[in-house]
């Protein structure tokens, strides 16, 4: 029985960035605005607009051109707001907690003075007591204990977690701190669970 | 400073270790999905769909026996493995949910807002909806998913459908590729399947409508869309809505050729 | 007043298989709310299933069983006609009884 007429077998073969690839686009944007009306405006509105790299990305199915992903690269670092120098480092505790804490943004979550949670064990292995971990993203035991804690290290983990894609461009992984996820505090205590000696990340 | 030879033991005992406790894991999440099949729950939301889809009601006071589910008026066996399709009646493509809701407003007299009242159950609220898809997918369990891909609103549906797939979005930056785009991941405990990979998705996609014991109910595609959305930080996914038939269409596609095991059962 | 059982009841060979499940929330009494305090413990403590007047199951049941309880089992000496009845009594008093007429196998 033919399943696939010669039509469409062209439509689909049009799958790179050409125009009928941008039709597409359109048509899906469209659809997309139609599709929430009964919902939260507030949290639509922040979904029917997309930022430029989000844009890109979506373009470019996460595997932007060279130019491009450091073009992304680059406009996303110049972004990062880094806390007050020498203050990397915060609490692990603190840190085990937001790690833990998958609450906030979600339509379900109200607007209460309850700070998001960085939800970070749904996407990655991170203290060895907890062995409920994703794998989206890599392990991170012991990741102080691999790299060391001196400030370089400590820049990096902490740029990485406010915008990973200042690092590598249509990553995965959520821009924490570009898009108010968490608060630059609340990062620094991230840091510390990752590199503090004393975090049992390391131990 | 342990010799060479000393030291490769050494790592390669502590190699295993490592992956030791995430078998351990895997092994005893296994061992619970087995006990849960011994008995499907799901197994009494067909039945209470077949009473359902027989039962005479709404303002016609009919049953939904002659519903055309796309195989021809009346026909439920095998109507599941060929949805999302398009219906000339409606002139639109249509999931298996929207097509229930056609039946009740053309067959029953229900208004679009009454049938789509209730559509995800919720303690002291059953959702006949949740019932119905159970009835209708279980008279298609055990045959393959054959969706068509040649109208031209078929094909429009899965390049909508593929374009919302990567369309990243909201302060977490998630697409559905986030989570569906690679191969052996999980979050959490929860394996995820590459959509876009045939040998996920005709093992996963054709499991839907299933139990979900986290909910405590029969849940369906268009509540699992519902749920991805939610998680993705993205407002309330409209029932039946476009968004939702395009990526079922863009889904199947890959998902074509899997064996219907619905009514499944899930955590 | 509680929701209703969905039962189903059938012939498999010469004995009656049952499913039922119970829509009952099942608290241990140690979980906490959002806001940090205890849920009292809520759960079914006594399930009995009867079949023309005589018990075929009893049940004591404790916290480890979990929300909307799934059950399923097999009992000789029912025919298909014949009603199979299943009632449940909470540790708060509340109760719930629903039945099913057996089916053909």
């Amino acid at each position: 029985m033919k399943r696939f007429s010669p039509l469409v077998l062209l439509a689909l073969a049009a799958c790179a960035t050409g125009p009928a690839d941008e039709e597409a686009r359109q048509r899906a944007e469209q659809v997309f605005r139609g599709s929430f009306t009964h919902g939260n405006r507030a949290i639509a509105a922040r979904v029917e607009k997309q930022d430029e790299a989000q844009a890109l990305c979506t373009r470019y199915r996460n595997e932007p051109p060279k130019d491009v992903a450091e073009k992304i690269e680059s406009t996303e670092a110049a972004g990062i707001r880094y806390p007050v120098p020498g203050k990397f480092l915060g609490d692990w505790r603190q840190g085990e907690k937001i790690a833990q804490d998958g609450y906030g943004l979600r339509f379900t979550d109200p607007d209460t003075k309850r700070p998001n949670g960085g939800g970070c064990y749904n996407c990655h292995r991170i203290a060895p007591a907890e062995i409920s971990y994703g794998t989206v993203g890599p392990s991170l035991y012991r990741f102080g204990a691999l790299r060391g804690a001196g400030e370089p290290v400590q820049r990096y983990v902490y740029g990485k977690i406010y915008d990973a894609q200042a690092y590598l461009a249509c990553s995965q992984m959520p821009r924490f701190g570009k898009n108010g996820v968490l608060t630059e505090e609340q990062i620094t205590h991230l840091v510390a669970l990752l590199l503090d000696p004393q975090s049992p990340v390391n131990k | 400073m342990p010799s060479p030879r000393l030291a490769a033991l050494l790592i390669a005992a502590a190699l295993p270790c490592a992956g030791l406790a995430q078998q351990d894991t895997q092994k005893e999440v296994e061992r619970y999905r087995q006990l849960l099949a011994e008995g499907n729950p799901a197994d009494l939301f067909e039945a209470k769909g077949e009473e359902l889809w027989k039962a005479r009601r709404g303002p016609k006071n009919a049953s939904l026996e002659q519903c055309d589910l796309g195989l021809g008026a009346g026909v439920v066996k095998g109507a599941f493995a060929h949805l999302p399709r398009y219906f000339a009646d409606t002139d639109r493509v249509q999931d298996m949910e929207s097509r229930i809701v056609t039946c009740m407003v053309t067959l029953q007299g229900f208004t679009p807002e009454q049938a789509m009242k209730n559509p995800f159950s919720a303690p002291g609220r059953p959702s006949d909806m949740e019932a119905l898809a159970s009835y209708v997918a279980g008279e298609s369990k055990g045959m393959k998913l054959d969706t068509p891909l040649a109208h031209p609103k078929e094909v429009e549906a899965f390049r909508v459908g593929e374009q919302l797939f990567y369309r990243r979005a909201g302060p977490h930056d998630f697409a559905c590729v986030s989570c569906h785009g690679d191969n052996g991941k999980r979050i959490r405990l929860q394996d995820l399947p590459k959509l876009t990979d045939p040998n996920d998705a005709q093992k996963i996609f054709t499991t839907w409508p299933a139990y979900r014991v986290s909910q405590g109910s029969v849940r369906t595609m268009q509540h699992r869309l519902y749920d991805c959305y939610w998680q993705m930080r993205h407002p309330q996914l409209d029932y039946a809505s476009e968004a939702s038939i395009a990526l079922e269409v863009f889904m199947a596609k890959y998902a074509n050729g899997g064996e219907i095991r619905a009514p499944g059962l899930k955590r | 007043m509680a929701e209703p059982m969905r039962i189903r009841a059938n012939m498999t060979g010469d004995k009656v298989e049952v499913r039922v499940l119970m829509a009952h929330e099942m608290e241990t009494g140690q979980r906490k709310d959002g806001s940090g305090k205890l849920v009292p413990a809520h759960f079914i403590q006594n399930v009995t299933v009867t079949c023309t007047g005589r018990t075929v199951l009893s049940a004591q049941w404790g916290t480890s069983i979990s929300k909307n309880p799934f059950m399923h089992f097999r009992f000789k000496g029912g025919k298909p006609g014949d009603k199979v009845t299943i009632s449940w009594v909470d540790n708060k008093g509340e109760r719930r009884t629903d039945e099913a007429v057996i089916a053909g196998g």
